[in-house]
């Protein structure tokens, strides 16, 4: 803190004495949320960046979890003190997109760096989700992952199902899951993570139907929930009937249903793919299938949309500073740093470059399944339906879906009840925080 | 009553001071920080500010959700509060009639009390939490549908258990000192009258120790209110479908998950007025009675 301040009274001093740029390094902060294996993974990246260069230091500070991160942030703006760059989870991008003045659009940010912003050479599927309507890119797409099915090959040789084909539809999923619980290959079926993100969100976008009005909020203006829509009510019926006979566990609102996995007790799981390697790590006899569909909804499966973080760059910086952060943008979009990424965390690759060389490498051949979540989201281009969901207050609205969610699988409600509470409820919340 | 005099004019506010600056930083500023926010409508980024009046506050009072969470609270006060002092109770009394190794005794009974509230909740997690608690496993062995995620009684069970386990040793300390301040000779002289140990208990130790439990029901029941937001952040985080959502929870969720700073404020000032209520009841009735005992 004293050497931070030493030294900025220092470059001060030498910008006055001599009216030219400092030669002082720009020091650029870079907040995050990322632990273990992957607070490594950010940890090397800066240190790559700050050894290959010698005019910026990146210094990268871990901030608690995502929603820690983004709060600090925010009183850091406020109390005009805000980092260069700040790691914001995917359904922070609202509440970041709202806050214009306070944040840069990273196209705007690149071009400031003398670099050329050509989406064409991003993911379309990851690139459209961080972009205004008008296609200005906003955030740089840092971990991006896609929900996927993963299944336990010993309990499906149990109980008698395919052990190389796992179910593709939802109807074919819950029948599994009946299979393995009536035959007592497991004491669970199936459960599943996050029940906003996969089953509403994701569910409406691989199945083409709105999650609400105006291109899921992604167009601006007034915004409607559509999930109490006849698709999404038989959908959550049927899970909720599961939940009845025990065939489907309720885990929480976030990732704690892949413990139920983890340890046996459930044969089926859906998760972020994000969550492979604690999968393998487990020593599981495990497979990968993409995510199921509704064989009902026309034109399914449309495309996923991703889940994971992005970086932000704040507002009312020096130029300075901004071309630090281009070089590091291009840095880390560079195909040898996005190959690695890729292939050593699990996140998606942000360029189709990387994608390219992933491919070139042979590495999906060793390591089947690992491309399923790329071309979940690339299969398609995406409809209005399926570029992503965006509201002012996606986290508030996701807390009141699990509410009615909690509500419908405890057996107080049926689906189309809680459904219609979710409506009314989320429409409420989205009126009051535009 | 004579005028204490301090022959130095300065030395008295001096020694006032640091006491002062404490109260001034930690509560004058943060509370009227509060007071101004909560008339205000803003975004997260204090971007766009609007004074609303007192629009905040009726937008609070007339919700359905700030009322059930109002019952919430009230429910699990009162019943951490009891959970809390029955037992303390039990066991301060059976701790008089231990004979060798009282100190190691109390000792054990007082060592919950160190524990963090997060680190309580985690605790009991872990042994309850239905995806990987070793009682929640064995609690299903036996038949007993446990899933505290789904079951907001269950879940509320189990952050009063939580909540109560650690405040067990402070109410335990306050009553080991009661009862050792009740003269024996009282004691004594009803059992030669001829009193079992139950009947003494009921007619001479319980209302003798009454202002004690007095006060500790008053601090209990803030203890519920405002410090178990660790335990519940840890345990059920306010569900499932809010059962376990107190108004302390409640101006958590609203103000940094939600990002309604004036909602958020409002709420924390209504807080304020509850927290300004119980020590104004604890000094006007618990303080009169203390002259008593």
């Amino acid at each position: 803190m004293i050497r931070t301040l030493l030294m900025s009274a220092g470059v001060l001093a030498a910008s006055v004495a001599f009216a030219a740029p400092a030669l002082a390094q720009t020091e650029l902060q870079w907040w995050h949320a990322m632990t273990g294996a992957n607070n490594d993974v950010v940890e090397r990246l800066a240190k790559e960046f700050n050894e290959k260069q010698s005019e910026y230091k990146i210094v990268p500070v871990f901030k608690g979890t995502y929603p820690e991160t983004l709060n600090a942030g925010i009183a850091a703006f406020r109390a005009r003190q805000p980092p260069a760059i700040i790691q914001v989870f995917d359904v922070g991008t609202g509440v970041m997109m709202q806050a214009e003045g306070a944040v840069k659009p990273v196209a705007e940010v690149l071009e400031a760096g003398g670099y050329i912003f050509d989406r064409s050479q991003y993911l379309p599927g990851i690139v459209s989700y961080y972009s205004k309507p008008d296609g200005t890119m906003l955030s740089f797409p840092y971990n991006s992952s896609s929900p996927i099915l993963y299944y336990n090959k010993d309990v499906f040789q149990k109980a008698g199902l395919d052990v190389d084909n796992p179910p593709k539809t939802w109807a074919a999923v819950f029948e599994a899951a009946r299979k393995i619980k009536d035959s007592g290959a497991a004491p669970c079926g199936y459960t599943s993570t996050w029940l906003t993100w996969i089953h509403t969100e994701n569910f409406a976008a691989w199945n083409n139907v709105p999650y609400s009005t105006g291109e899921n909020g992604l167009a601006g203006g007034e915004v409607e929930l559509k999930i109490n829509a006849p698709i999404y009510v038989q959908h959550f019926q049927a899970i909720a009937d599961l939940a009845k006979d025990g065939v489907f566990r309720y885990g929480g609102r976030t990732s704690e249903a892949k413990q139920l996995f983890l340890s046996g007790e459930c044969g089926i799981l859906t998760e972020s793919s994000g969550g492979l390697g604690d999968v393998v790590k487990s020593g599981m006899n495990y497979g990968i299938g993409q995510l199921p569909y509704d064989e009902t909804a026309e034109g399914a499966p449309q495309n996923t949309i991703p889940g994971g973080a992005s970086l932000w760059v704040f507002g009312g910086k020096s130029d300075e500073e901004y071309k630090g952060v281009a070089e590091f943008f291009n840095y880390l979009s560079q195909t040898p740093v996005q190959a690695r990424l890729h292939q050593e965390s699990g996140y998606l690759p942000v360029t189709m470059a990387a994608y390219e060389e992933t491919k070139k490498s042979g590495f999906y051949d060793k390591n089947p399944g690992r491309e399923t979540p790329i071309l979940q989201m690339m299969g398609k281009a995406p409809t209005e339906n399926s570029k992503g969901v965006r509201l002012p207050n996606l986290p508030q609205v996701r807390d009141l879906e699990n509410e009615q969610y909690e509500a419908m699988l405890a057996g107080q409600k049926t689906a189309q009840q809680a459904l219609d509470a979710a409506v009314e409820a989320g429409n409420a919340a989205i009126v009051e925080a535009q | 009553m004579p005028k204490a005099a301090f022959p130095n004019k300065i030395l008295p506010y001096l020694l006032l001071a640091p006491q002062v600056l404490v109260t001034l930083v930690f509560f004058y500023w943060p509370a009227s920080q509060a007071l101004y926010q909560s008339v205000l409508k803003e975004d997260a980024f204090g971007l766009k500010t609007e004074f609303v009046g007192l629009s905040n506050f009726s937008a609070i009072l007339s919700n359905p959700n700030y009322l059930s969470s109002l019952q919430t609270t009230l429910i699990f006060s009162v019943s951490t509060a009891l959970l809390a002092m029955a037992p303390a109770l039990l066991l301060a009394t059976a701790a008089e009639k231990v004979v060798r190794g009282k100190g190691f005794y109390r000792t054990l009974m007082i060592w919950p009390y160190a524990v963090a509230p997060a680190v309580a909740g985690l605790l009991w997690l872990f042994m309850f939490n239905p995806t990987m608690g070793t009682f929640a496993y064995m609690l299903r062995a036996y038949g007993v549908a446990w899933d505290p995620l789904l079951k907001g009684d269950q879940a509320m069970l189990l952050v009063v258990v939580a909540a109560a386990w650690k405040q067990i040793s402070y109410n335990f300390l306050f009553f080991v000192a009661a009862l050792q301040s009740i003269p024996r000779s009282l004691v004594e002289a009803a059992a030669i009258d001829g009193a079992g140990s139950t009947k003494r208990f009921w007619t001479i130790v319980f209302p003798l120790i009454a202002p004690t439990s007095f006060f500790l029901l008053v601090v209990n029941t803030v203890y519920a209110f405002f410090d178990t937001f660790g335990i519940i952040d840890a345990v059920t985080a306010g569900g499932p479908a809010r059962a376990t959502e107190t108004l302390v929870y409640k101006v958590y969720i609203d103000g940094f998950v939600n990002l309604d700073l004036g909602g958020s404020a409002a709420q924390s000032v209504i807080l304020m007025a509850i927290v300004i209520a119980l020590t104004a009841i604890q000094f006007r009735y618990v303080e009169r009675k203390v002259h008593y005992a």
